[in-house]
């Protein structure tokens, strides 16, 4: 009784929940899907993180095997102990530092050029060429390279040999990879990641362009004081993104460009997670390797979007 | 158009020009591959093709098309990425329309639990130690199931419904109409361009995607490995011969010119579809930055 005289006196503000059930339970209905798709395979696994403290036990439930030695920390100490994961976490960051030092920058250059472009059509052929690599496999690109970079007859070696220089093992020499590696991550993201560039300059007002214009700045002045400082704090961003994932490797393209010869820096952390652990049944340590992998990486984005926002810049959230 | 000419500086013909040697640097592998995959093993072994085929045949592409298991590698993979992509957009429509509604209750909360998981991550071990207690290994549905929504795409998607004016949807709420076919008839209707670049996403992440299958399908499976996992087990056997001839393509001479038909074959489909829908995923990736 006294809630339905409250209603009546007070203007109707919030609705009763029988009334906002009615206008909105279908979208509970559409959500429940995803949320259990989320449920399941995204925060159910988090409780098997408890693994990497515990010692596996096939036949028995996660909640029942026994705490692992040293506090739990038996398998961290494990992994920090163990010569092979060590050269796999130098390779992953030595890999992902080269990737970020030699590649971060090439999308930005390529779309002030393209930018820069006066004949219209043209532009867009660069583009669509540009971004076909981003739509192969790694297994393709791999593919390509072997037969680009062939010692016996492949296109660069050919051409190598042409110009009279000896014949370059870039698949099997372990320096060599490094470089074949870092190139071939380029070759088929500066396109793709120049996209994001290309629409932060669209959005720059044209009148900062006229001003500039009218002040008498030429074209390298007007990309230095008007389209650099419009697409900055896109850069900042993506390289907090960047900075974030300097753990994690994707798994697709270095698994699918090692081989034996060059494992001594071709291992990453997650092709060793992959051999070690689903191959090698060691879960616990790949489990520990993992977790701290996420660790990592979380503190690293979170770390970076604090100092870009320190620096008066908007993070990433 | 001629007037214009004249005015352009030297800087204009330096920044064609390396356009020019940019595009080469994309398209050199393509063509290569091309032509080897046309050429005779002899003119491959005299070290003689470069960018045009020599010694024309087209024997490796007669053997790529003729092997049943390439074949039917091709066709699982095209029915799997059909399938994947529709439940792929249906998960995503799904997830981004309800997250419009701001006074939704819970909304907040499940925002954060949607993108808490675009930066954490359980890992590898404890995702297939979950799909191995789900009875999932060596199952064919491990290659649509786990893989069936990505928080990023969802992301884009309601930027993109974000954009639609809130007057349409009134407006047919007071006509009657239930949030399913507001959804239906008004905001997929509208949504062609998103639609066409998350449906080029996740078709082009199932068919490129081999992680999956490595990890969860046992080799007692392999009729059900996609496309990749195929082409990556003839491409890295040491021996490429010894495996041609295993996997059927039985003439060992043709090795060469028949992994190049292979790689080439397996691309085109993706190569033919993408510059056309150009337009609409550069508007994709950008919504993705955009903020709530």
């Amino acid at each position: 009784m006294k809630k339905q005289k409250s209603t009546a006196v007070v203007p109707k503000r919030k609705m009763s929940f029988k009334v906002y059930m009615k206008k909105y339970w279908q979208l509970y209905v559409m959500l429940f899907f995803p949320l259990l798709y989320l449920a399941i395979f995204k925060y159910a696994p988090m409780s098997y993180i408890q693994i990497a403290f515990k010692k596996f036990k096939i036949n028995r439930s996660i909640w029942e095997m026994p705490w692992a030695d040293n506090h739990g920390f038996k398998y961290f100490i494990d992994a920090f102990s163990n010569p092979d994961f060590l050269e796999a976490l130098r390779n992953t960051i030595l890999l992902n530092l080269l990737d970020l030092v030699i590649g971060f920058s090439i999308p930005i250059i390529f779309a002030l050029i393209l930018n820069e472009l006066v004949f219209k059509r043209f532009k867009r052929v660069v583009q669509t060429v540009a971004y076909m690599p981003h739509f192969l496999s790694w297994v393709i690109i791999y593919g390509l390279a072997l037969q680009m970079f062939a010692p016996s007859n492949g296109l660069v070696n050919l051409f190598l040999n042409k110009i009279g220089m000896e014949t370059v093992h870039f698949l099997d020499d372990p320096i060599l990879w490094i470089f074949t590696y870092i190139f071939l991550g380029i070759w088929q993201s500066f396109g793709w990641n120049s996209i994001v560039y290309l629409a932060a300059i669209a959005g720059i007002n044209p009148e900062l362009y006229e001003a500039a214009e009218v002040d008498g700045a030429g074209r390298w002045r007007k990309i230095w004081h008007v389209t650099l400082p419009g697409i900055k704090s896109t850069i900042i961003i993506l390289l907090i993104m960047n900075l974030g994932n300097i753990l994690g490797s994707g798994f697709d393209r270095p698994f699918a460009l090692q081989n034996n010869l060059v494992m001594d820096v071709a291992e990453v952390l997650s092709t060793f997670v992959y051999k070690n652990g689903i191959l090698g049944l060691k879960f616990s340590l790949t489990t520990a390797i993992g977790f701290f992998q996420s660790i990592v990486c979380v503190f690293f984005l979170l770390s970076a979007n604090w100092i870009s926002r320190k620096m008066g810049e908007r993070g990433i959230w | 158009m001629k007037s214009g000419l004249k005015k352009l500086k030297v800087a204009d013909w330096v920044f064609v020009f390396v356009c020019i040697i940019i595009s080469a640097i994309c398209l050199l592998p393509m063509l290569n591959l091309l032509a080897r995959s046309l050429s005779s093993t002899e003119a491959l072994i005299k070290r003689e093709v470069t960018l045009w085929p020599k010694g024309w045949n087209l024997d490796s592409y007669k053997m790529v098309l003729t092997d049943m298991k390439y074949i039917w590698s091709f066709i699982w993979t095209t029915i799997l990425t059909v399938i994947c992509t529709f439940v792929s957009l249906a998960m995503t429509t799904l997830c981004a329309y309800p997250m419009i509604f701001e006074n939704l209750k819970g909304r907040k909360v499940m925002n954060v639990l949607i993108t808490i998981t675009m930066f954490f991550n359980a890992g590898a071990i404890p995702n297939y130690l979950l799909l191995q207690k789900l009875h999932l290994l060596d199952n064919p549905l491990v290659l649509i199931i786990p893989s069936c929504l990505s928080v990023y795409n969802m992301i884009i998607m309601r930027s993109f419904f974000y954009g639609i004016p809130d007057s349409i949807r009134e407006a047919a709420q007071i006509d009657g109409a239930s949030h399913f076919s507001i959804l239906w008839r008004i905001y997929i209707p509208l949504s062609k361009p998103v639609f066409a670049t998350l449906a080029l996403f996740y078709a082009v992440g199932r068919w490129n995607g081999y992680s999956d299958a490595l990890m969860y399908l046992s080799v007692k499976k392999d009729e059900f490995y996609p496309l990749q996992l195929f082409l990556y087990n003839i491409l890295n056997s040491v021996n490429s011969v010894d495996v041609a001839a295993q996997e059927g393509f039985s003439s060992p001479g043709l090795s060469e010119s028949l992994k190049a038909a292979i790689v080439m074959f397996s691309t085109i489909p993706i190569l033919c579809i993408y510059p056309w829908l150009q337009k609409y995923f550069i508007h994709g990736v950008t919504l993705g930055g955009v903020k709530e």
